[in-house]
């Protein structure tokens, strides 16, 4: 079937199944490696994106189903610079092995522009259904807090006004 | 790029932000399933249902007819090239795909390759297998029993299921000892079976190239050059054309060291087709195959006088190892380092004895930070302490401080004879208990008792024993765990460090490089750390069991002051002084007493490529390598208090505080560090409330996905609340002894005690892991059940 | 990896086409709203449907609106859209109590209240909600609509009185006053099914009880419901007594069965303790008090 899907404002046209997950498109079909898939039982979360500006777990959507629709990926995070959750990230250790990390960012992007200023609780009910092995979440939320406070002023002044805040 | 990179950073030890992270925010990580080659072919592994059953037939004709299917591997086809066993990390053999029984649900049976994932996974479906149930042996506590069904029947004349019995310490003076004490305390303790499931599964991308014989194979491997040996030993292959790249790692905890059939074979698969193939398990079998973790039966005793000194320990414990023996650890160590259940006290005598079975189950047992089996040996230790401050009526905290070692006996050989190298005990948990208020805590809880929730207060100290070894002690199937580093500092006065660890986000780009910063005075940023490829790095047993700052820390330390002594040479040939006229600052050889007279380490490397006479018998360039031998292991070691309250209705236990204070020495990125501590105080949250794989009667596994191998999430963990003490290791050349898994070791046992400690009113003093809103609710009511087995 | 077997899909633009499609599909084409039910069963292979019928599209069936002395819930309106709708939450919090601990926040932003209901897994806490509250459910299909009662749509696991060529469109509420309702929900982890929750909604009159309404989830219960319960209700004063007491008669009346959540005496011990807790709340919802 032909579809023709929108990702980070690239239009795709490809033939693909009915049956090719979401995820495996924009993977193997587009190449865009940078949201992984960690479970069978959509769990895990590390394949989280954007489908119309809502975070779905593409592990349990069809490709089909982003036909004539927007996807976003961590890929399409940073514009011109860095996303402030992307720099929130590098700056307060919110990374380890990073294989959850695209899933966790493309959430925190989500909650942030719907609650600029979330509490430490809200941050955490927003992830809860994506897993980390690394970090033991602590860095994630102090990552996102850290967006928050500083998504007004530009990435370069954020990563040289900040010393390591982790 | 941004200007993250300009950012400063220390030159040396500190806080400062990962090297490796600018990649991994955009998404250009490279793990083993981004790897995309022309024409690269997919594999997929069919696994058997049962538990345990003879292979009576398998028609593979379907498969093959599917127009998009390259190939079907079976045991057969595997056997013509004497590959259908492969040998284990343990001396033992392993199916790589089963020829005459399936042994464990999930096992290996036949291998496909096709153009493309989906295509390989309907042809699955396409392969007829005939098999013949056999009954199972799903309880370890019965694998020894008479009437037991044999698992291991290929091995010639085997007619039991044991594999082997492992004893330490001093039996008699133990059994004496406790003969006589005042106050004897016993408990049937299980670890059950859990997994590290790393977010990322295993896989291989193997591309065997015909014509130039080359085999490349990227893998999700904590120990690269451990497999190129392995694989060359194993399949014949010359090792020089064999090439291991670990790319970005998704995660190991000792779920990617052994080698699994998949990979080998998609290599087989690679060899057959001549394309590369890919294979990349999906989540049920990781859990179901790949290597588990604990699965130990432990009867736990203590023997100590009515006032509390503990006297002797004494344990028995009943080795689950599944089908095959594939547990990774030092040859001669096949319960690991159990050894130190001793844990962190003053005793007088210990002995252990531990029996090794099989199980209709998936093989391993070593793995999920378990420090070579030190979680199991500390969580009965520190299980046991609360048995017997429960017995005696005693504070737990308390109860330890008189028991703890005193700093004045380091270095001290233990009863079981571990060296420990270092040690200020008490200092760590008294920190622990202030940063947690522990006696304000004592009194909340005594004002609580009211019945409608409970509050437990658990404490755990634990020492662990990493960084192996030794060479003359430990080898893992022969091969020494030395490992080796090597610097190069080029002409511009930049470096290259070539590791044989192996990353899987403990931040070696960083840490490693901050070393060399550290002792040669280059920033971090000038200094490329390189590892995981096989091709472009020195021999080493890998990154597991915490070793990676204990063994190649030290080889990157010792390497950076051969570098500087060869630059101090090269310094004194620029200023026409003796060598031993020059001093050190970071960053510069100087001329003593006269500071002005200096060469800086990026003038220095320029020199030493250049024309600068150097003296008789000393190379040019400024390069040395180094194969570092630890003489002893490392042993940090740390205090945990939990905070928990439950609820006795519904059984359910929230996680109020975690209070982790840990002494891994040096710290050369405590950013890292702590980073590091945050996700093994995770792991035993998850351990001790909700991670559990139990079998029923049949052998099926219970825990084959994420909606029943259950992990905690943002809201079961509390924020983590960390201190430290630093107390270096004499032995180690900065004094650091690595962290990785010490969380991971010591929080279970603070969850479990504190959940417990919360239901003392109810009479109970100990009930098994996953302590669940059932295990819970059956605690409180005295009946708490077997978690290895399903529930009835 | 596990993915789905080779189907056919469509997407309708109207309602209409879609029950057409269905019709014509009979019993192998399925209707395909957020996928998180359908779409995990065909990776397992569990489900093998021929044809989807992407109805997504149909926003004429995503709405929450009032109507009278009904609240009126189109079958595509989102997990998180009941979970955050202030009228839903004004006169029933006893769906922002179950929303709350439906999987998670990712997973009900695509998930729907009609997919959910459908899919008729014994453990969906919907289902025992939706019972509690004795809500009507609208089925259409190209001959016109019917309406059952939430419990009347649940027959066993996995099955709903729905037919092939027809299609769940709406769930209606009814609405009372003095009328309060809670959710109390058991589990061993975040995001995981229930081991054993429990619904009550209560319409009072002064102190006593005029309508009760229980619902079970896990325990399987016919219906999703404790009917010996809340008979015995009718009629009685609204305090603890006579709450623990119904409370018991619904856990004689469950039919809990030892698994991996949990064995069977503490699972019906918990239809006992959460029946109670929820009569509670709901109680001092229906006062105003909470």
């Amino acid at each position: 079937m032909r579809i023709t899907v929108t990702v980070n404002g690239t239009e795709y046209t490809r033939d693909v199944e009915p049956r090719l997950l979401l995820i495996h498109f924009l993977r193997d079909e587009l190449g865009l490696t940078g949201s992984h898939w960690g479970c069978d039982t959509s769990n895990c979360g590390a394949c989280v994106v954007w489908l119309d500006k809502t975070p779905v777990k593409s592990c349990t959507a069809l490709a089909v189903m982003a036909d004539g629709r927007e996807v976003r990926t961590v890929e399409g995070l940073e514009q011109a610079e860095l996303d402030p959750v992307q720099q929130g990230f590098m700056n307060c250790h919110g990374l380890q092995c990073g294989f959850c990390t695209p899933g966790m960012m493309m959430t925190a992007r989500w909650l942030l522009d719907r609650n600029p200023d979330p509490s430490e609780q809200e941050i955490r009910e927003a992830i809860s259904g994506q897993i980390c092995r690394c970090t033991g979440y602590e860095n994630i939320v102090r990552s996102v807090r850290w967006a928050a406070e500083n998504s007004n002023i530009g990435a370069a002044e954020a990563s040289e006004a900040t010393e390591v805040t982790a | 790029m941004t200007a993250i990179e300009e950012q400063p950073a220390p030159v040396g030890y500190g806080r400062m932000h990962r090297k490796e992270d600018p990649r991994f925010v955009r998404g250009h990580g490279q793990y083993v399933d981004d790897v995309r080659l022309p024409g690269m072919l997919y594999g997929a592994v069919l696994r058997s249902p049962f538990a345990h059953a003879r292979i009576v037939s398998i028609d593979t004709s379907a498969a093959e007819a599917h127009p998009k299917v390259k190939a079907v591997i079976t045991g057969a086809t595997l056997e013509t090239l004497n590959l259908a066993w492969m040998p284990t990390i343990s001396y033992d053999t392993q199916a790589v795909l089963a020829t005459d029984k399936v042994r464990f649900q999930g096992q290996e049976v036949a291998f496909v390759v096709a153009e493309d994932r989906y295509s390989a996974r309907d042809a699955l479906e396409l392969i007829d297998v005939t098999y013949e149930e056999l009954p199972a042996v799903v309880d370890a506590r019965k694998a020894l029993d008479e009437d037991a069904p044999v698992i291991r029947d290929d091995k010639e004349g085997k007619q039991d299921n044991h594999i082997f019995d492992w004893e330490t310490g001093d039996k008699d003076k133990t059994d004496e000892i406790f003969a006589s004490a005042e106050v004897v305390v016993k408990e049937d303790i299980l670890y059950p079976r859990v997994h590290p499931a790393p977010l990322e599964t295993c896989g291989a991308v193997a591309d065997y190239d015909k014509i130039t014989g080359k085999l490349t194979v990227w893998e999700t491997t904590q120990a690269p050059h451990a497999h190129r040996t392995l694989y060359a030993m194993v399949a014949g292959l010359p090792e020089q054309k064999i090439r291991i790249i670990s790319p970005d790692i998704g995660g190991g905890f000792g779920n990617k060291v052994g080698i699994y059939p998949g990979y080998v074979c998609a290599i087989v698969g690679s060899i057959v087709t001549g394309k590369p193939v890919k294979w990349m398990e999906d989540r049920s079998e990781n859990l179901m195959s790949t290597s588990f973790a604990r699965d130990y039966h432990m009867r736990g005793e203590i023997a100590a006088t009515k006032d509390g000194k503990i006297l002797a320990i004494r344990v028995n414990v009943l080795a689950d190892h599944g089908a095959f023996n594939g547990t990774a650890q030092p040859t001669n160590y096949p319960a690991g380092f159990f050894g130190v259940f001793t844990g962190s006290y003053d005793i007088e005598s210990a002995h252990a004895k531990v029996t090794g079975v099989y199980t209709n189950k998936a093989p391993g047992g070593v793995a999920y930070a378990c420090s070579f089996r030190i979680t199991e040996a500390v969580y009965l230790v520190e299980r046991m302490v609360d048995v017997l401050a429960y017995e005696l009526k005693a504070d737990p905290a308390e109860l330890r401080m008189r028991n703890l070692l005193r700093p004045d006996q380091f270095p001290y050989t233990s009863k079981t004879g571990w060296v420990y190298d270092s040690g200020d005990y008490a200092k760590t948990l008294r920190l622990a208990m202030d940063i947690a208020g522990y006696e304000e805590l004592r009194k909340e809880q005594a004002a609580k008792r009211d019945g409608q929730s409970l509050m437990g207060i658990g404490v755990s100290f634990f020492t662990e024993a990493v960084g192996a070894g030794p060479r003359k002690h430990m080898d893992i199937l022969g091969l020494g765990m030395a490992d080796g580093a090597e610097l190069r500092v080029h002409p511009t006065g930049k470096a290259v460090l070539r590791l044989s660890v192996q990353t899987q986000g403990q931040g070696h780009e960083t840490t490693f490089a901050q070393i060399v910063a550290e002792e040669l005075g280059i920033p971090p940023g000038d200094i490329e750390v390189v590892h995981g490829d096989t091709d472009q790095t020195p021999f080493g047993l890998g990154t597991y069991g915490s070793r990676s700052t204990p063994v190649s820390g030290a080889a990157t330390a010792v390497v950076a002051r051969k570098v500087r002594e060869r630059a101090r040479i090269v310094a004194a040939a620029m200023l026409e002084v003796s060598a031993d006229d020059l001093e050190w600052e970071k960053g510069r050889w100087f001329v003593r007493g006269d500071p002005d007279q200096g060469r800086t380490i990026t003038e220095i490397a320029l020199a030493a490529h250049s024309t600068v006479e150097l003296p008789e018998g000393v190379e040019g360039h400024l390069d040395a390598t180094c194969v570092y031998n630890p003489p002893n292991l490392t042993y940090p070691y740390g205090a945990y208090i939990c905070v928990v309250d439950v609820d006795p209705g519904t059984g359910k236990v929230s996680v109020r505080r975690f209070v982790a204070v840990d002494d891994c020495g040096v710290r050369i990125n405590p950013m890292i560090v702590e980073g590091q501590i945050h996700g093994g105080l995770a792991d035993g949250v998850g351990m001790a409330l909700m991670e559990v794989i139990a079998f029923d009667d049949d052998g099926n596994c219970l825990g084959g996905s994420f909606m029943d191998y259950l992990l905690p999430t943002s809201l079961e963990c509390p924020s983590w609340e960390l201190g430290e003490t630093v107390t270096p290791s004499p032995h180690h050349p900065i004094g650091a002894k690595g962290v990785g898994e010490s969380a991971t070791v010591g929080s279970p046992a603070a969850v479990v005690n504190a959940v417990l400690d919360a239901l003392k009113p109810y009479g109970i003093r100990h009930a098994d892991m996953p302590l669940t809103p059932a295990q819970v609710w059956r605690a409180v009511h005295n009946n708490p059940f077997r978690t290895d087995l399903a529930i009835q | 990896m596990q993915v789905p077997s080779h189907v056919e899909y469509e997407r309708p633009a109207t309602v209409e086409e879609a029950l057409r499609i269905l019709a014509s599909g009979n019993d192998e084409a399925r209707p395909l709203a957020g996928g998180h039910s359908l779409i995990p069963m065909m990776k397992l292979r569990l489900a093998r449907p021929e044809l989807l019928v992407d109805i997504n599209g149909l926003t004429e069936l995503s709405y929450i609106r009032a109507d009278g002395d009904e609240l009126k819930i189109g079958a595509l309106t989102r997990h998180a859209e009941l979970l955050e709708s202030p009228v839903v939450y004004e006169h029933y919090p006893i769906f922002r109590d179950a929303e709350r601990v439906i999987a998670d926040p990712i997973v009900r932003n695509w998930g729907t209240i009609g997919g959910s209901l459908c899919q008729a897994d014994p453990s969906e806490d919907l289902s025992a909600a939706f019972a509690a509250v004795k809500a009507t459910v609208v089925i259409r299909s190209s001959d016109g609509t019917r309406t059952v009662t939430a419990r009347a749509l649940h027959v066993g696991p996995y099955e709903t009185v729905v037919r092939p060529g027809e299609l769940l469109t709406e769930i209606r509420l009814p609405v009372r006053s003095r009328t309060g309702s809670a959710y109390e929900k058991v589990e061993r982890r975040v995001g995981d099914w229930s081991i054993v929750a429990a619904g009550a909604v209560l319409t009072l009159d002064g102190d006593t009880i005029a309508d009760a309404g229980i619902g079970l989830t896990a325990v399987g219960a016919p219906h999703f419901c404790a009917p010996e319960a809340e008979e015995y209700l009718a009629g009685k004063p609204a305090t603890d007594e006579y709450f623990t007491r119904a409370a018991t008669i619904a856990a004689d009346n469950s039919n809990p069965v030892s698994d991996q959540r949990g064995p069977e005496d503490y699972k019906r011990h918990l239809v006992a303790e959460l029946t109670t807790r929820a009569l509670r709340t709901a109680s001092r919802r229906a006062r105003g008090e909470a």
